[in-house]
């Protein structure tokens, strides 16, 4: 058997690094206390305001557009306009998690809306983003039921809604909000998306649109929660 | 894998290659300008890296806790996980789960695992039809070609290269399409993948990371293809190796805020996921059985012995980009699956010491590969002890290097012969050189004079010139 071998040939190999029970005992107390390691580019604390220039600032360099809105509400209405700008189909599948199933679609009665999982042929879709990262601009999402993770990668335009206070500065951050969301256990996927879709493999050109998405809209909306400095 | 004359013959040809040679020039002014760059917006980089290092020390000191645990923890979450000694056993477990799913088409995404164990080959020869969906993988696929760099498979060919190559594999588009643009060719290559993603029954990605702790695969990509091939299929195989192992997400993080600032200048891939066994009660997609196969394939070997900081590699591919022999050859000269420096250390001990190295001889020894590696790999000098087992081996070549290298030793322990023996090659040189202090030929150099002047020595020996400025020191006290 492969792993019988495989793991003979392990501990062989680790027999002179100490006792096998011991180095279990203080993988067993590392594993329980995860080391902190230095974090991400933030450096020092930032304000939530700060860490929101900082979150658009990357999307724009990645190729994204940002758009701010002031309330949830607003949502449908921003989409049209997003699409009808780009000269893009009205047609729209969206999540129904989160804030999505209660919005006033109703105000964007020119919009096609379908639920459920991505099909080929869908020209849009809308997630809802548990945390965007101020670090590199990332936009954090976590499947479930009601909100299929195909919609990020079938569709050519991903739009992606993102509540202005659930910017954080890093990766460690966000994963915690992920896992608090989805009852203290990791959803089946968490999609960190920095960008759309893209490829240099031809000529060494960056082209988008690869397989997944060729643009990426992220609507930013709500207050950024003025309180005290999160850390970083 | 290639024996000496043959990688000897590979290096002449992709000198002469000129298109290779267009194409390898631009990687000074695409990965390593971006990865310079990166760099420099991250203060704490080179700290990053420290921390990196110990990380994957720590692992592979506790390389069997991590693995069971991961074991457990990918068990509880549902997956199935599969062990595989050698190439031929992962093979055979993978083969046998596309048969049972009763498998046609089988999509994948890229994973230079896969291509250690020639996987794509083996299950076509099974009758299954296999499409490489990373672009540059694809690319390579259709061309009948090996990868030539880990993270950018088609870094050697051309746009014409690549028309060139579509219009031949997709005859049935309409011959007089346009073509001309690498828009328009990403355009043709995403319709005729996105039908092979829909039809996938089984999809096979790599993994970059596996978390211990909640035994998930971390999985990166900038096209988003590796999504697309473990989501739609009913059935989806993780192929990695068991060095991949991390012990928590507190610790994945460093290793990918390092990823992709090392390979390609970029902050974070596009696509960074995590995925956590098959799909899950309530969901209305993803599949229906999650398998990860993990593959030792002389990794064990080299954990026992003195090459284990080769472990530590996250497959950046920044040394490759870094090498200056890389860089005149590309990857395919080297006739490895893992080409540069990383691939002359690591290649030998996968494919058996005797195929593969007299790869460690493709360099300078300048160290740049060691300055940029992520993880502080010491490749310069695990690529001299490559260099002396290799000595170590009778073969015609290391016969000749051993007996001049002993000449040399028995010389060099007799300072008063090697004083006269370097005097008289000064004096020959300089009298040889004429006025011109350059020699166009020199005895046994002709290798090197062929293409430039031997810079001829200034007169004097440098134990002579030594001991004349302590005479002069001595006899101007300051």
């Amino acid at each position: 058997m492969s792993r019988e071998r495989i793991f003979a040939g392990v501990r062989e190999a680790l027999s002179g690094s100490g006792n096998g029970r011991a180095r279990s005992r203080a993988v067993a107390e590392r594993l329980a206390n995860p080391p902190l390691h230095p974090a991400g580019a933030t450096g020092a604390p930032m304000l939530p305001v700060e860490l929101a220039t900082r979150f658009k600032a990357h999307l724009q360099r990645l190729g994204a557009d940002p758009v701010e809105i002031a309330r949830e509400g607003e949502i449908p209405s921003a989409i049209v306009n997003y699409l009808t700008a780009r000269g893009l189909p009205m047609r729209l599948r969206r999540a129904n998690d989160g804030p999505l199933a209660s919005l006033p679609w109703e105000t964007a009665p020119a919009l096609t809306l379908d639920t459920g999982s991505a099909k080929a042929d869908d020209t849009a879709g809308l997630s809802h983003a548990v945390a965007g990262v101020a670090e590199t601009g990332t936009l954090v999402l976590a499947s479930g039921p009601e909100s299929p993770l195909t919609l990020a990668f079938l569709p050519e335009t991903h739009i992606v809604a993102l509540k202005a206070d659930a910017i954080v500065a890093c990766y460690e951050e966000a994963l915690a909000m992920v896992v608090a969301s989805c009852g203290g256990r990791l959803p089946r996927t968490v999609n960190l998306v920095t960008g759309a879709s893209r490829t240099g493999d031809i000529g060494g050109k960056i082209v988008m649109g690869a397989h997944g998405p060729r643009r990426l809209a992220v609507l930013i909306y709500g207050p950024h929660t003025p309180s005290v400095p999160v850390s970083a | 894998m290639t024996d000496r004359s043959t990688f000897e013959a590979a290096i002449a040809a992709a000198l002469a290659d000129e298109p290779l040679q267009l194409a390898l020039a631009d990687v000074p002014a695409g990965f390593v300008a971006g990865r310079q760059r990166a760099r420099a917006e991250l203060p704490q980089f080179d700290r990053l890296r420290r921390t990196a290092r110990d990380i994957r020390d720590h692992i592979l000191a506790n390389l069997d806790v991590y693995l069971e645990t991961f074991e457990a923890n990918a068990t509880k979450a549902g997956s199935q996980v599969h062990w595989a000694s050698n190439g031929e056993d992962a093979r055979r477990i993978i083969l046998d789960i596309c048969r049972k799913a009763g498998a046609r088409v089988v999509t994948k995404s890229k994973s230079m695992v896969s291509e250690e164990i020639e996987l794509r080959e083996h299950l076509e020869k099974a009758s299954l039809d296999v499409v490489e969906t990373d672009l540059g993988e694809y690319l390579v696929q259709i061309r009948g070609e090996r990868p030539s760099h880990i993270i950018a498979p088609a870094i050697h060919l051309r746009v014409g290269d690549v028309a060139k190559a579509l219009r031949l594999q997709h005859s049935h588009l309409p011959g007089d399409r346009e073509l001309e643009t690498p828009e328009a060719m990403i355009t043709e290559a995403r319709q005729v993948l996105r039908e092979k993603f829909l039809a996938a029954d089984v999809g096979i990605t790599g993994a970059n990371f596996l978390i211990a702790e909640s035994g998930s695969a971390i999985i990166v990509t900038n096209e988003g293809n590796a999504d697309l091939t473990m989501s739609l299929p009913k059935v989806h195989i993780v192929l990695t190796s068991l060095e991949k192992v991390v012990p928590t997400f507190a610790d994945a993080w460093p290793l990918l805020r390092l990823l992709a600032r090392s390979a390609t200048g970029q902050a974070l891939s596009a696509y960074t996921t995590i995925v956590t066994g098959p799909r899950r009660q309530g969901d209305g997609e993803g599949p229906e059985a999650c398998h990860i196969v993990i593959l030792d394939n002389g990794r064990t070997e080299l954990l026992a012995s003195d090459l284990r900081p080769v472990l530590r590699c996250i497959r950046c591919g920044a040394c490759m980009n870094y090498c200056p022999i890389y860089c005149s050859i590309g990857g395919h000269a080297y006739g490895s699956v893992y080409p540069g420096p990383i691939g002359a250390v690591l290649s030998p001990a996968l494919g058996g010491p005797s195929a593969t190295a007299h790869l460690a001889e493709a360099s300078t020894f300048c160290g740049r590969c060691e300055e940029v590696c992520p993880v502080e790999i010491p490749l310069v000098s695990m690529l001299r002890k490559w260099r002396m087992r290799d000595l170590s081996r009778p073969s015609p070549t290391s016969r000749k290097s051993r007996a001049l290298l002993r000449a040399w030793a028995i010389l060099a322990a007799r300072p008063r012969a090697y004083r006269m023996a370097a005097r008289l090659g000064v004096r020959v040189l300089t009298t040889l050189s004429g006025r011109h202090g350059r020699l166009r030929r020199a005895p046994f150099a002709s290798a090197w004079t062929r293409y430039r002047d031997l810079p001829a020595p200034e007169g004097r020996t440098f134990q002579e010139q030594w001991a004349r400025r302590k005479r002069i020191d001595r006899a101007e006290p300051t």
